[in-house]
């Protein structure tokens, strides 16, 4: 029996990250005295994973692992994305942790391992990589979500949590088993070919399919498998909360181009019209029950739900009766869609660390009433998230929704765009009444706006990102049509 | 069109930062740089509070507003004509009177409720012109009459509620009535002439024939606007009410015009656009004035203000003849030049629409009569004191601009005559 030595270079990130996992870890239990050390060892990790990946960065699509790995242009912008959401997650959210004590070397472990899971997620060739990758995210959030322990709301949200993507995974992994019963083989381009010469059995492929998509579903949040999502964007620290709702975004959205693209394209026709009904169900209901929602948290959450909704009809316009001419369009309409989310969520949630102090969690409407005569700057970025949230121009969410809108039209399917607009409508009202509370009512709470100066820098620069690309949307549109076209 | 420019902005989908005038659009790039002085002025020592942002928000929107009537791209103009809601909403909230919250937001819904369909119906535009959305270009484009009639709705629905046309004009008053002066001014001489120049920019080149077939419906609807609502505004007990319907009202007379089809007709309601755009403009800033003294708008709370306010009474005098359509005074030319093409049209139809000059001058005058005549009422009326040399200056300004377009309105419509002629023949022609 021959052993070959892998080619590690397409994977050096990953393993970069792995080790420095390992150096964090040591360094949090022998070197006690400094405090901040975790921090910053994890944010230099991210920093150097970053660099690997652009140096590793060829346009060329590489596998390694046997072909259980893949190494592509849409891979490394995803995973570039990811650590740059976390390293702003970990930035915004340290002295949120230091005031309740949940800076330790643990946190940020999990983070690591979380971001770890999300980039073999995103770069996986083989079901079982898929599922890995899916596994080590999920674990190291359930564990973030419950990590203040004495906290009721907390380890009910984790247990939640748990509970039911356990449910997800069993679900995604008897589909993945389905698949293999019908093709033969777990690896992602190999079932594709397999399903291109017919040799698959169409009634076990199509069940399969089925439970694959009601566990992607589940894990970007989409009704009827949205459950999770209030609840544990409730119960977790907004630190975490930060976390769960950027950067698994791009990961999930990275898994759909696996799966469903890469993998099950032929299959198109099917999980179109299945994604389409979980567009819809989304983008109403989560319009509409985030408008009885006082809390901000719950809120962002249910609109987050109707985002992902919106994010899937652009998903599901790539193949119009056979016809693949729009493929591209219509994914590279999602893949910015998400992006443009993940910045806008960040700066949402950001906003209410920001607010947030020591022995106080901002997280309701009254939080943020009069906003603007306490600090008129920050009121002015959230202000801007809010309407870039709402699709209203000038700002990045209106050129994802139009972008989004577009695929959907060209692909024949105006009464869902008539429908998605009339649903945004309801959503831009509480959206609104943020703006409204911030920019009209009297404060209740008049303390000062204290964060430190790096947390307070960054976000007027993720505000202002939001404005800037909503201004010239063309470069961002383009990167994600460019880190497409090699996987299509 | 004239002084265009044109960089590309987004070259995936075609879009381009492109801007350019014509005889229609380059009045209202005046108008709007015009009435934007007025209400820095206006406003100048009665805002007291964040200063900054009010003259900010003014600003912003006076940009937003000339890049809609000067926007030659399908989605620059949406993007214009959305983000002026932002200022106008923060306006109204944070400037306005008691129950501002309720009509800022009321304002905002109603207006992106309309122009969400006008994005899909871009959208579809983009397609059906093969990658294309310049506007110039659409109003070549031929379409079958289902489609046409599908964009005429959607475009409708969004410029029908920024027009206001009955029955989706209910934001209005409540918009008016709550914004600061500046925000009422601005709402009234342009916001509402935006959705008016969206039916000659959109819909009638482009949905030609679906515009033919519904003329009667937007007409029913234009004098049920004028006649309706002129009743409508003589039973308020609110100044800014009364305004605010009486805007509506002459608005109807605008849609009348346009959908005539004659060239007397959409020069008279352009003109009329203009004038109503000083005139009202001037009756908000008026009350504005009273406003700034009593804290009132109520009707019954004035009486005798000519005893105190000479200066003011004579300006508002003008103001409020030109506002029921006085010949020598803007408000007249164009209401007579519509009525007279809709005689040309149907002898009821100018007939019905001609009423506005006896209700437009009933409940102008009456309210008039109410505020300014008559012996003092109230020992607040009697401590008021006459305008100062700034509010003097720009309800001068504003009156100068009445009866100049009053006495001669030549170059006006000469401006606007090749660009009307030009627009009519793309009407004329069916592009089935």
């Amino acid at each position: 029996m021959n052993f070959v030595i892998p080619d590690f270079y397409p994977a050096a990130a990953e393993l970069f990250v792995v080790a420095m996992s390992f150096v964090i870890l040591m360094a949090g239990t022998f070197i006690k005295d400094s405090k901040r050390l975790p921090y910053y060892l994890t944010q230099v990790t991210l920093l150097g994973a970053a660099v690997i990946t652009l140096q590793t960065m060829n346009g060329q699509i590489g596998f390694t692992f046997s072909n259980m790995y893949v190494d592509d242009l849409m891979g490394d912008v995803l995973k570039l994305m990811v650590y740059v959401s976390v390293v702003i997650v970990l930035l915004y959210s340290r002295a949120y942790n230091d005031d309740r004590k949940l800076d330790t070397t643990e946190y940020y472990m999990l983070a690591l391992y979380a971001t770890l899971g999300m980039m073999v997620m995103i770069a996986a060739n083989h079901f079982l990589t898929l599922y890995l990758g899916l596994e080590l995210l999920s674990l190291a959030l359930y564990a973030l979500v419950a990590i203040q322990r004495d906290s009721v709301r907390a380890t009910e949200a984790g247990m939640k949590y748990f509970v039911l993507g356990a449910l997800a995974s069993g679900l995604l992994l008897y589909g993945i088993s389905m698949l293999y019963g019908a093709t033969g083989t777990l690896e992602i381009s190999g079932v594709a070919q397999a399903i291109y010469h017919q040799t698959g059995h169409k009634t076990v492929l199509l069940f399969g399919l089925v439970f694959v998509v009601a566990g992607l579903a589940f894990k970007l949040g989409v009704v009827p498998f949205h459950m999770w999502i209030p609840d544990v964007y409730h119960g977790a620290p907004t630190s975490v909360t930060l976390l769960i709702a950027s950067a698994p975004k791009l990961a999930a959205f990275g898994m759909a181009m696996r799966l469903l693209v890469n993998g099950l394209f032929e299959l198109s026709d099917q999980w179109q019209s299945m994604l389409m009904f979980l567009g819809v169900l989304s983008i109403i209901l989560g319009n509409i029950a985030a408008i009885a929602q006082p809390n901000i948290k719950r809120m962002l959450g249910y609109s987050g739900i109707s985002h992902m909704g919106f994010m899937l009809l652009g998903l599901m316009s790539g193949v119009v009766e056979g016809d693949r001419h729009f493929a591209l369009n219509a994914y590279s309409s999602a893949m910015f869609y998400v992006v443009s989310y993940v910045l806008m969520t960040l700066a949402a949630f950001g906003m209410l660390v920001l607010l947030s102090r020591a022995g106080f969690e901002a997280e309701t409407l009254d939080d943020f009433k009069g906003l603007n005569k306490r600090n008129s700057w920050f009121a002015c970025v959230m202000a801007m998230v809010m309407f870039s949230m709402a699709g209203i121009p000038f700002f990045v969410g209106f050129f994802a929704k139009f972008s989004v809108l577009q695929a959907v039209v060209a692909a024949g399917y105006i009464w869902v765009a008539i429908l998605a607009v009339v649903m945004s409508l309801i959503g831009a009202f509480y959206y609104l009444r943020i703006v409204k509370v911030m920019f009209f009512d009297d404060p209740i709470d008049s303390a000062h706006v204290s964060a430190p100066t790096e947390m307070k820098i960054v976000l007027s620069f993720n505000g202002l990102a939001i404005a800037v690309l909503g201004l010239t949307p063309q470069w961002l549109m383009s990167l994600c049509a460019i880190s497409l076209l090699g996987s299509l | 069109m004239q002084f265009v420019e044109t960089y590309s902005w987004i070259p995936r989908f075609n879009i381009n930062y492109a801007l350019g005038v014509d005889g229609i659009s380059v009045l209202f790039v005046l108008l709007n740089s015009f009435i934007t002085v007025i209400v820095v002025v206006a406003g100048w020592e009665v805002i007291q509070e964040k200063v900054a942002q009010y003259m900010a928000a003014f600003l912003v929107m006076s940009g937003l507003i000339n890049g809609i009537f000067s926007a030659l791209d399908g989605v620059l103009f949406y993007v214009f004509f959305e983000a002026s809601l932002i200022p106008l909403f923060l306006i109204i909230g944070v400037w306005g009177g008691s129950n501002r919250v309720y009509a800022a937001i009321k304002f905002f819904l109603y207006t992106l409720a309309g122009s969400l369909l006008m994005l899909i119906a871009l959208l579809y535009l983009f397609m059906e012109s093969g990658g294309s959305f310049n506007i110039l270009d659409w109003h070549k484009l031929r379409l079958g009459m289902d489609v046409q009639d599908l964009i005429f709705w959607a475009f409708l629905v969004s410029f029908a509620v920024k027009v206001p046309m009955f029955p989706v004009h209910t934001w209005l008053p409540d918009a008016h009535v709550e914004a600061p002066t500046g925000g009422s001014i601005v709402l009234a001489a342009i916001g509402l002439k935006l959705g008016a120049y969206g039916f000659l920019r959109f819909s009638l080149p482009i949905a030609p024939d679906a515009s033919q077939a519904w003329a009667p419906m937007i007409i029913t609807l234009s004098l049920i606007a004028v006649i309706y609502i002129g009743f409508v505004a003589l039973v308020q007990t609110d100044m800014k009410k009364l305004v605010a319907y009486s805007s509506i009202s002459h608005m109807g007379f605008v849609t009348l015009g346009f959908f005539i089809f004659n060239p007397l007709g959409i020069e008279g309601a352009l003109v009329q656009m203009i004038s109503h755009g000083f005139v009202s403009g001037a009756m908000f800033a008026s009350i504005g004035v009273l406003y700034d003294r009593m804290h009132s708008r109520q009707i019954a709370d004035y009486g005798g203000v000519v005893n105190v306010m000479p200066k003011f009474a004579a300006l508002f005098m003008l103001f409020a003849m030109a506002n029921s359509g006085l010949p020598a005074t803007s408000g007249f030319v164009g209401e007579f030049m519509v009525a007279l093409g809709a005689v040309k049209y149907n002898f009821w139809v100018g007939f019905a629409a001609a009423t506005t000059l006896i209700v437009g001058a009933a409940y102008t005058l009456w309210m008039y009569k109410r505020v300014v005549f008559g012996a003092i009422s109230n020992h607040h009326v009697s401590e008021l004191t006459d305008i100062n040399g700034r509010e003097f200056a720009f309800l001068a300004t504003l009156a100068i601009c009445v009866l100049a377009m009053g006495i001669y309105p030549l170059p006006v419509t000469e401006v606007m005559h090749a660009s009307v002629t030009d627009l009519l023949k793309h009407v004329a022609v069916s592009k089935l």
